[in-house]
């Protein structure tokens, strides 16, 4: 009886009564734990009122007003001056009017957005640069101490940002960086290139060496063979990677609060900035923080299988 | 053949010294310090370069909104002032809270999670992806709108504890109360960085080889012994590399806990990151937060640096 016992289902294979429970508790969780982002998204739908009304409003009629608020700034004018103005132009201009204000002209929302893009894409495309060149020569060549410099590399992201914002801040000021996206560039890509190294050495020491050794036999000279053979290689690492210093610089907010204050402000700092008449403005809120992680939630599904290997440093790779 | 065999040698000939010498003459040495330096290089000047002057500045009376003023030595006045100072410590206090909790709850539920999805129901794998959203925010971002969340009255997080419990939503702030705040970021940073222990966790589960089970199946030990005796001990180096991780990350925290309580209400969420920025933008003490930069950076890379020693170890075994 305990030999078809044992034929029934393999002792590592979970029952299907483990397995139900199992996955009952997984997706409670993982529904829970999308509530608050559900929330933030649901009330950039919302009207003002309706955002702070109690109890919550679960149910509402969606609004455009948390849109038109984050990307326009208002002034308050009389219901004669408004009636004067004619037909509004558009659905931002009626809804702006339907609170007796006029939209006075765009807000910052959309520089700040595009200060994001500039500087995240910016330092992702010299961290990954520099990043590939010296993880392949780490990979490929005897160097010197290459243990030491390697964990030099790593320590490197230790400092607290804080820590490290008070010199650069000083030394910004004197070269005339403060304030500008190459210096922001500058500064992420010398946070994410220790990450660089370190995923995309992991990723080269995957790829044979004879691939490159038989390219030099047939005439490929070392530089030849590392972009034509090696880098294409490479190039599902080179994409993780980059998508990896992206996020980073995407999401980063201690040295952008500390060091932009205008022209090179990124959006994390700019969003919990954004305030309405009598307080914190949440649906406009809801609207930028919607339209902010957007490209996160993208790149979380692209990037699955090497989220592992990038969030321990190449340290777990499966 | 002979023939083809020509062409490169001909080639090779004809060519100038100083071309061949610049097509084929990079020897591999000279490609690995041409292709490590813009990164060392890089390093030096945005990492190395100011943590010195930092050293520097924390020996000086500088303080960067008086770039003019005579710049003094000052010795190891910041470094004593540093140690004997009860806000530092109550700092450090509000920082070693923070960061233990974290650690524990995120590893009680990131490992149960991780457990339950290692038990491969049908569609694990999208739920795990959704599960890992959290963690790839912005923690300014998510520090801002849980802010919402705790709204008294209003937010979301006090109406769903008064359904759940019957208590009256407008009874407690988490942000507003001296008990409650320092509770309030744990509760996010544990809501934000779960799945990141979580994906630790399952890797070191799925490291464990099925023989093993079977062969403990075999000897007829119960389910209960085999996880202490075989899962825990085997996923033990991934569970210590996830506590690393977060020690480091949840030690330097600054973002999300800034943007959620300020380090409010009075101080009792000032983490050492809030109470350095403060120092440094607000108070314009830059050599005094200079040393506490230097303590902090110490402190994070001593216990480091002990900690991986300690995990190499638990690996060797």
């Amino acid at each position: 009886m305990s030999a078809t016992k044992a034929q029934a289902h393999s002792v590592v294979v979970p029952t299907a009564t483990t397995k139900r429970i199992a996955g009952t508790i997984v997706i409670l969780y993982a529904l829970i734990s999308m509530l608050p982002l559900f929330w933030i998204i649901a009330t950039g739908w919302k009207t003002p009122p309706d955002s702070i009304s109690y109890p919550p409003k679960i149910v509402f009629n969606p609004s455009l007003e948390g849109y038109c608020n984050l990307f326009t700034t208002r002034t308050r004018q009389t219901q004669e001056y408004i009636e004067s103005l004619g037909e509004p132009r558009d659905t931002c201009d009626a809804v702006t009017r339907q609170r007796e204000m006029v939209i006075a002209g765009p807000s910052n929302y959309l520089p700040r957005f595009i200060n994001s893009l500039t500087i995240a894409f910016g330092s992702t495309f010299l961290a990954v640069s520099f990043g590939v060149l010296t993880a392949y020569a780490f990979s490929r060549f005897k160097i010197p101490l290459a243990d030491d410099l390697l964990f030099f590399i790593l320590s490197t992201r230790m400092m607290p940002p804080i820590a490290v914002a008070i010199p650069i801040y000083l030394m910004y000021r004197e070269v005339g960086l403060s304030d500008t996206a190459l210096g922001m560039i500058l500064l992420y890509t010398a946070v994410n290139v220790s990450l660089a190294v370190w995923l995309l050495k992991g990723f080269i020491d995957e790829i044979p060496r004879e691939y490159e050794e038989a390219a030099m036999i047939d005439g490929y000279t070392r530089l030849q063979s590392f972009f034509k053979v090696v880098l294409p290689q490479a190039a599902t690492g080179i994409a993780a990677t980059g998508i990896f210093c992206l996020i980073f610089a995407w999401n980063e907010y201690a040295f952008a609060v500390l060091l932009t204050s205008g022209e090179a402000q990124t959006s994390p700092p700019f969003i919990p900035t954004i305030i309405g008449e009598g307080g914190m403005d949440w649906p406009a809120v809801g609207a930028g923080t919607t339209i902010f992680l957007i490209p996160i939630l993208v790149f979380t599904v692209l990037l699955r299988k090497h989220l592992l290997r990038g969030i321990t440093f190449g340290a777990v790779r499966k | 053949m002979s023939r083809m065999q020509k062409i490169p040698e001909l080639t090779a000939r004809s060519t100038p010294q100083a071309v061949a010498n610049a097509m084929r003459g990079l020897s591999d040495k000279a490609i690995a310090w041409l292709f490590i330096l813009p990164t060392m290089v890089l390093l030096l000047a945005i990492n190395i370069f100011p943590l010195f002057w930092t050293i520097y500045l924390s020996f000086t009376n500088y303080a960067s909104n008086r770039p003019n003023r005579p710049v003094q030595n000052v010795g190891f006045k910041w470094y004593k002032d540093i140690l004997n100072s009860p806000e530092v410590w109550s700092a450090m206090q509000a920082t070693a809270h923070f960061v233990f909790w974290t650690i524990f709850f995120q590893l009680v539920l990131g490992f149960g999670l991780a457990y339950l999805i290692d038990r491969k129901f049908r569609g694990h794998a999208f739920w795990t992806t959704i599960i890992l959203i959290p963690m790839m925010l912005s923690p300014a971002v998510v520090g801002n709108f849980w802010k919402f969340l705790y709204q008294p009255q209003i937010g979301l997080f006090n109406y769903a504890v008064s359904f759940l419990t019957g208590i009256d939503p407008s009874s407690f702030e988490m942000l507003g109360s001296v008990t409650l705040a320092p509770w309030a970021i744990v509760i996010v940073d544990t809501w934000m960085w779960t799945p990141y222990v979580m994906l630790i966790c399952l890797a070191g589960l799925r490291s464990i080889p099925d023989y093993i089970y079977e062969a403990a199946e075999v000897d007829r030990a119960s389910k209960f012994r085999q996880f202490w005796s075989i899962t825990l001990p085997m996923a033990l180096p991934f569970i210590m590399l996830a506590v690393l991780f977060r020690g480091i990350e949840n030690f330097k925290m600054f973002d999300m806990v800034m943007l959620l309580t300020g380090g409010g209400p009075g101080s009792t969420t000032e983490l050492a990151s809030i109470t350095l920025k403060r120092q440094a933008f607000e108070a314009y003490r830059t050599g005094y937060s200079s040393a506490f930069a230097i303590i902090l950076f110490v402190t994070v890379f001593g216990l480091a640096n002990i900690y991986v020693k300690a995990l190499n170890r638990v690996k060797q075994r």
